[in-house]
């Protein structure tokens, strides 16, 4: 995966570099507003990582043209603003994503893979498969090994995002992002609970799990354990 | 004098003054020009009443030279002539030869006026009576007089009054009144000069203490005088705002005492981590958690943080534009939900209850509202000791002592939302 880090703090910008590059990506960076639209123009990126301010050219600004001129690269906006009215703002002008800094590694990572695969257009598909459990979209059943399993709407929600990321990391403020649409930090413990009364109906008498906590960072559905 | 000149220039500086310098010119050059009119139009009318009169007198001496012939006529001028306080008369023939009346010749002034005018003449001590100051001092005046000219066949009457009287008189009130409109100047300058050191003296004072103030002493005060005058009621308004202002510099320092103490707890306990891990002698694996630990503790550092912001950004009224009509139901159901299976794994029972039934759409951010929310429920289920609690009543809501109870309250100025739980509540101090 190729990501563009546009970000005028040259040890954050470093960093993630660094970073995404332990993680198995490439990535490039700019150092300001027009060098970032430049690059993001001239390269093939899968994913942009945009700082909110930058010198020469803020950063929605760069996201807006973008989206003007058709480039339709998936955004990860970061800030250092607040999330209240921002985050409403960042999207608006054509953001995917938005991450407030300071911020947690993993939780940037997980944010960019799934934005990468998001150009994939999995929300047409209608049936979504990992090992033998399956869930049909059009008849909202989940089933696994040919056995049907009943679950609550916000379960089936729940399992459905994780399932769209199958193979991905998941962190939980993805979660109460994406599945109550919800972005303040939960204090206690949650997503976990929810997570492990789904845990509950899908592994639970099943020999191989597939809902995985990775620590640290989430949660993965996935065939096999890495 | 380098005291008058400072103070003059010092009474130039104020508004007061200039304000006063100004009024006082207007109001003299514009009763200068009204009182020039008056005088000229006074003149002019008494000219023409005199004029008036004069030919009434000619129509009379024109019908007595009519009756009596020349001699009729030279005898009625003479006559006139002796017996008159103010009346001028001389009649001569066409060669120049006086017949009668106490003016010696006619006057130059008069003959290329048709209609009679204004001339002047000399008094001599044979036709007058009345300056004795002249006949005194022998001396020969120039004085003012109003006649008319006409021809008689054969002679030339010129019939006139003497209007020097008059003419000093109004010459007196003229005199009078620029005397008066200069004393009047000089006294409103005086005035205005008076007016500007008293102004200055409040203003200087008000000057004073602002920069005492200004310094830094925030609880100093304007003088006040008690006088309730204007500059007393501006000193009482801005001792008002330096009241308000005082509180705000004293509510900040408290703020910041509190985001200091927010967020040295967490760094201290971050630092106090680090430190820990690093003298740990287990090693690799225990500087690894030790590592964890830090990284947990800076991200409570960052919560904290987010909070604070977000209060600011509240505080500063930021999220207006964010606001949406929402139903509250909605969003009291939703982070119910998101917090059940956490309730009920700690024992508690998350009831939500809409009371009332009314309108519960109101535009909100449900992102804060449904943060606040959680943070309630949160609170509810972290801090009431579920092996204590007591069965009891809450309001009109019956509920055991695991319950926690959300109700959605349509009211008059909008919704109310309660959590209510049976825990040890929030002692007073800190409400």
């Amino acid at each position: 995966m190729r990501v563009l880090v546009i970000e005028d703090d040259k040890e954050a910008a470093g960093f993630l570099q660094r970073a995404l590059k332990e993680s198995g990506h490439t990535a490039e960076c700019a150092g300001d507003g027009e060098l970032g639209l430049a690059m993001a123009r001239e390269g093939d990126f899968d994913v942009l990582i945009v700082d909110r301010m930058l010198p020469l050219r803020d950063g929605l600004s760069v996201i807006r043209t973008l989206r003007d001129e058709g480039d339709q690269t998936p955004v990860l906006i970061l800030s250092a603003l607040g999330e209240v009215d921002d985050r409403v703002k960042g999207l608006r002008a054509g953001g995917d994503d938005y991450l407030t800094k300071p911020y947690a590694y993993t939780e940037l990572l997980a944010r960019v893979e799934a934005l990468a695969r998001r150009t994939v257009p999995e929300e047409h598909m209608t049936r979504l498969v990992v090992a033998d459990l399956v869930l049909d979209r059009l008849s909202h059943r989940v089933s696994r090994g040919g056995e049907s399993i009943t679950l609550q709407p916000r379960e089936y929600r729940l399992l459905e995002y994780l399932m769209k990321h199958a193979g991905q990391v998941v962190t939980r403020t993805m979660l109460l992002e994406n599945v109550w649409d919800y972005h303040f930090d939960p204090q206690t413990n949650v997503i976990d609970v929810h997570v492990s009364r789904l845990r509950g109906k899908i592994d639970k008498n099943f020999d191989r799990p597939l809902l995985q906590t990775v620590r640290g960072a989430g949660y993965v559905i996935r065939e096999h354990a890495e | 004098m380098n005291t008058l000149n400072n103070l003059w220039e010092a009474a130039l500086s104020t508004t007061a003054f200039r304000t006063a310098a100004f009024v006082v010119a207007v109001f003299t050059m514009v009763a200068a020009a009204i009182m020039w009119f008056v005088s000229q139009s006074t003149n002019r009318v008494l000219t023409q009443q005199v004029l008036a009169a004069l030919s009434s007198e000619v129509k009379l001496l024109k019908a007595e030279a009519r009756s009596s012939g020349l001699k009729g006529l030279r005898r009625s001028v003479a006559l006139r002539s002796a017996n008159t306080r103010s009346g001028l008369y001389y009649l001569g023939d066409n060669n120049g030869r006086r017949l009668a009346g106490n003016l010696s010749e006619i006057p130059p002034d008069l003959l290329g006026q048709r209609s009679g005018g204004v001339f002047s003449y000399t008094l001599s001590r044979s036709n007058r009576q009345s300056s004795k100051d002249q006949k005194r001092s022998g001396e020969v005046t120039s004085r003012t007089a109003v006649g008319i000219l006409f021809s008689y066949p054969g002679v030339k009457l010129v019939v006139a009054r003497d209007v020097e009287d008059q003419r000093i008189l109004s010459h007196r009130i003229r005199l009078v009144s620029l005397l008066g409109f200069g004393l009047l100047g000089i006294g409103g300058l005086v005035a205005g000069l008076l007016l500007s050191r008293l102004a200055l003296s409040r203003v200087d004072e008000i000057t004073d203490a602002s920069r005492a103030i200004m310094t830094g002493d925030l609880s100093q005060r304007l003088p006040r005088t008690g006088s309730g005058d204007e500059f007393d009621r501006l000193a009482g308004s801005l001792n008002e705002m330096l009241e308000r202002i005082e509180q705000l510099m004293h509510g900040l320092r408290e703020v910041s005492d509190n985001i200091a103490h927010d967020l040295k707890t967490p760094l201290n306990r971050l630092r106090n981590r680090a430190e820990e891990a690093l003298r740990d002698p287990r090693g690799e694996e225990a500087q690894r958690q030790g590592l964890e630990r830090t990284i947990e503790a800076a991200d409570d550092l960052i919560k904290t943080f987010n909070a604070l912001l977000l209060i600011a950004r509240l505080e500063a009224g930021a999220i207006d534009e964010t606001l949406e009509e929402t139903d509250l139901v909605d969003i009291v159901t939703d982070v119910a939900e998101l917090y059940e299976p956490v309730a009920s794994d700690a024992g508690f029972t998350l009831r939500v209850e809409n009371a009332g039934g009314g309108e519960t759409k109101v535009p909100v951010n449900r992102q804060l509202v449904g943060q606040s929310l959680a943070n309630l429920i949160d609170n509810a289920i972290k801090y009431t000791r579920a092996g204590q609690s007591q069965v009891g009543m809450a309001g009109e809501t019956d509920f055991i002592g695991l319950d926690i109870v959300v109700t959605v309250l349509p009211v008059v100025e909008g919704v109310e939302i309660s959590v209510a739980d049976r825990g040890p509540g929030i002692s007073p101090d800190d409400r």
